[in-house]
């Protein structure tokens, strides 16, 4: 498929651009071109699909599922951290989203457990990792995300830190949510998810084509293997360093994902890798920011922490199977 | 008319207040903008998305941006 693409580029570098062949410069031209491409092209497949099926669920929808979801714990957490990649939600509606859960009596530690799949498992995030590192790669992100969202959400509800939720929280009324049951024609569906689209990519290109900037032009003049030392497996720091580093970078999210498959290239380990981008997309300041409106400062550590220890696992795991 | 945005400022409903506002310029209707931020009156609306767009105390959609024209139609039924 991209076969088309990379002599697009061919021609476009060395006949238009006139650069000559075996360049550095022309190299990191080339590629740069290849990937944005390439990038484009799938990440704006990936958000598609993920958009339509997304179209069908609904944050009241599962706030309503989990709601009757009461007596079989383990399945519940399981649950919500599956609708936690389906159903959307920006990072402005964490607050409204966490009363409305707590108000209809979904344990908290459950309510964890989506709050964290939610953000972590995003179709970007999703679309990315599948156009730079491939389906299993991506999907490999996906599952461990899962678990970190059920065995955090488990622990949360086994520590029965209700006590540190804000008290204003507990007498809230919510209105009578409306499950705005839309009865849409596939036709309408999919030009919403169309306009969806675009409007993400719109908002994250600037920052993916920054990304694959930076990478390309490592990619021309910065040995493979260079970070191998610094930041290989042999590092045991490495994975804990790359999960801090992570934590201030929320906003350019998109951007992080096409310069680690540079950093791959120059020697950082895949567990390390995925514990970075973890902690780019769960771990964000705002968020953070955000959820301190409803959370004592103690459970907002504690729920740093545990997600945290979760993402360095994952990492140490990965490392250790993948290399 | 009284058009109130929810959501607590973020950059999604402020783009929805000036949506909502243009909508109601360019149909020349009479109409009150309120932002609505404080979540416990958020919250009474039954809201769990921001932005939400609510008319003449009617909660119309929530968790999403609507563009003028999608505005513009919601409008006309509504007055």
């Amino acid at each position: 498929m991209f076969g088309y693409v990379q002599k697009f580029a061919d021609f476009l570098t060395y006949s238009v651009l006139k650069i000559p062949q075996n360049s550095r410069l022309g190299s990191a031209v080339n590629f740069f071109i290849f990937d944005t491409i390439k990038i484009f092209i799938l990440l704006f497949i990936i958000v598609f699909i993920v958009t339509f099926i997304r179209s069908f669920f609904s944050p009241e929808k599962t706030r309503e599922i989990l709601s009757h979801k009461k007596q079989n714990i383990l399945f519940a957490h399981i649950l919500a951290a599956l609708l936690g990649i389906v159903t959307p939600f920006c990072s402005c509606s964490a607050v409204p989203l966490f009363i409305g859960f707590v108000e209809a009596g979904i344990p908290l530690g459950v309510t964890f457990s989506y709050l964290i799949a939610a953000p972590m498992v995003n179709e970007v995030a999703l679309g990315l990792l599948y156009a730079n590192f491939g389906l299993k790669i991506a999907l490999i992100y996906v599952f461990s995300g899962e678990i970190i969202a059920i065995v955090s959400g488990i622990v949360i509800g086994k520590l029965r830190l209700e006590k540190y939720v804000e008290d204003y929280v507990f007498k809230i009324k919510v209105g009578n949510v409306q499950l705005m049951e839309d009865k849409k024609t596939l036709k309408q569906r999919l030009k919403e998810t169309l306009e969806f689209t675009l409007q993400l990519i719109r908002k994250v290109w600037i920052f993916v084509v920054v990304g694959i900037g930076v990478g390309a032009f490592l990619h021309g003049y910065i040995p493979t293997g260079a970070l191998a030392k610094l930041a290989g497996k042999n590092n045991p720091l490495a994975v804990i360093f790359a999960t801090v580093l992570g934590i201030p970078l929320y906003s350019n999210a998109a951007g992080i994902i096409p310069l680690v498959s540079e950093f791959r290239r120059l020697g950082v380990s895949m567990g390390t890798s995925l514990s970075f981008m973890m902690s780019v997309t769960a771990l964000s300041l705002p968020e953070m920011i955000l959820l301190r409106r409803v959370l004592k400062p103690k459970l907002l550590a504690i729920f740093i922490a545990i997600v945290g220890c979760g993402i360095v696992i994952t990492g140490y795991l990965f490392n250790f199977i993948l290399g | 008319m009284v058009i109130k945005v929810l959501g607590g400022g973020c950059a999604n409903c402020k783009k929805l207040m000036e949506n909502a506002k243009k909508a109601a310029e360019e149909l020349g209707l009479e109409a009150q903008f309120e932002e609505v931020k404080d979540i416990e009156k958020i919250m009474s609306y039954g809201v769990m998305r921001t932005p939400a767009l609510v008319v003449n105390e009617k909660l119309i959609f929530s968790g999403k941006v609507a563009g003028v024209e999608e505005i513009k139609e919601i409008l006309k039924q509504q007055a």
